[in-house]
């Protein structure tokens, strides 16, 4: 992983506040939790039914019959409680969930998201991906700046199907911290050794500068 | 004093009570839950134009997979096939028809189908492809999707200790969609790591009761699609 990921994921650990309910969606996501303190208040959640998530295992330390929701062998935490699966999207829909962190194809500047359909590509099903975009408390994607193309990811309108409308708050990338606002884009923070001019370039819609110095990551 | 009734049969026997043409809702989330056993004597029996529901669709060489690979699924409502590249290609060659659900969604069209009621009204997925075609209802003012309950003739079952009468216990996150399959359907097929006597399972801990469940199956061996996936 380059080290400019690696650091966004490290500023992204920092959103989570003590006492959250969170789920962390597959990929970038889950390596959040590696940047949590021992010892700090959180409860983890995943889709199958499973509250109190601990460290991932091995395949030869592993339970057969205690995954996530991306197939990740996990382990439990004193206070874990397992559910069925109606209980666990229940959790999500009714305001349980304090965050999610999701992965993301495209963000649009009025925070629509889509992260579960390449029509013609790749069409397999959205998962449990629009419960927790459309209905966690707070949504913030994790994703790289520009596709593997090099082309910007956050857009003035996304062009793939929607996962949700209007639903992401916050947007961590290997090169920013962009808020999504009434007024669009708002740039927060820069990664080391980046110029706003860069970030503006990358990014294919209008970006609020904010007045004053930039935080680093 | 009466006693619960014996549901406990023989793998054979209660599978063959699934006629061709059936719909069928599987248990499992990934491999965890499903009823890897039962699936394979469905695909030795061979019955044919199924309709499955299921979460997933497995992975490649694994539980659903075994039937899509037999030709037996016309097709299958589900929430994600992605890690099987199989049925990924089947949908995109027209070889099965797939309708996607959302997975919390897919879960209370279940519940709803077990719990005799018509269905569930939700805004979950409004404005987005899965809206297509489904009723709006306003509620208080508001738009929500009336979502269709599901009820299956057949509901094969993985838990890991069961009763003679039915009685199902779950471990871990192998319970997910068991439960709420177990009661939707017209039969109800339980496979079980562990048979035992009545009273074996403690009352406060029954997960799904036996009124719920038509037959019981023993399995005699946890075969090696039960186990770790090593990736």
């Amino acid at each position: 992983m380059s080290d400019a990921k690696a650091r966004m994921i490290a500023r992204a650990a920092r959103e989570i506040a003590p006492g959250m309910v969170v789920n962390l969606g597959i990929g970038l996501p889950t390596k959040v939790v590696d940047h949590l303190a021992a010892g700090f208040p959180v409860c983890l959640h995943t889709e199958n039914g499973m509250t109190g998530i601990g460290p991932s295992l091995p395949p030869d330390r592993a339970d057969r019959n205690l995954i996530d929701a991306g197939g990740a062998y996990v382990s439990p935490v004193p206070g874990s409680a397992y559910f069925d699966s109606a209980a666990s999207f229940a959790l999500v829909r009714s305001g349980r969930l304090d965050l999610t962190m999701l992965g993301a194809f495209e963000v649009s500047q009025n925070g629509d998201l889509a992260n579960w359909k390449i029509p013609g590509k790749f069409s397999p099903g959205a998962g449990g991906a629009i419960e927790l975009a459309q209905k966690a408390r707070r949504v913030v994607v994790l994703t790289t700046h520009t596709d593997r193309a090099g082309q910007p990811k956050l857009l003035q309108r996304c062009t793939l199907p929607l996962t949700a409308r209007g639903c992401v708050a916050r947007i961590f990338t290997d090169m920013a911290v962009i808020d999504v606002t009434p007024q669009g884009f708002a740039l927060r923070e820069i990664a080391e050794g980046l110029e706003p001019e860069q970030v503006i370039a990358a990014t294919g819609a209008p970006l609020c500068l904010p007045e004053g110095d930039l935080p680093r990551f | 004093m009466t006693t619960l009734p014996d549901k406990s049969a023989a793998m054979e026997d209660a599978v063959a009570a699934i006629p061709d043409g059936a719909t069928v809702m599987l248990g499992g989330f990934g491999v965890p839950g499903t009823p890897f056993a039962l699936i394979r004597e469905l695909v030795r029996q061979g019955q044919k134009d199924l309709t499955v529901i299921k979460n997933d669709a497995n992975e490649q060489g694994m539980g659903v997979d075994h039937l899509l690979a037999s030709g037996q699924v016309r097709k299958l409502i589900t929430t994600h096939i992605g890690l099987n590249p199989r049925a990924v290609a089947m949908l995109n060659a027209g070889e099965i028809e797939v309708e996607f659900c959302a997975q919390g969604i897919l879960a209370e069209r279940v519940r709803a189908g077990g719990a005799g009621l018509s269905g569930v009204l939700t805004d979950i997925g409004i404005e987005t492809e899965l809206a297509k075609g489904k009723q709006v209802v306003e509620v208080d003012g508001r738009p929500a999707l009336l979502e269709r309950a599901l009820r299956a003739d057949v509901a094969l079952i993985h838990a890991d200790c069961a009763d003679p009468f039915g009685n199902l216990a779950y471990v871990a996150t192998a319970r997910n969609f068991n439960p709420m399959m177990a009661m939707a359907a017209n039969l109800v097929i339980a496979e079980a790591e562990k048979l035992v006597p009545l009273g074996g399972i403690a009352p406060d801990q029954v997960h799904t009761s036996g009124a719920f469940v038509d037959r019981v199956v023993e399995l005699q061996s946890v075969s090696e699609e039960y186990g770790v996936v090593r990736r």
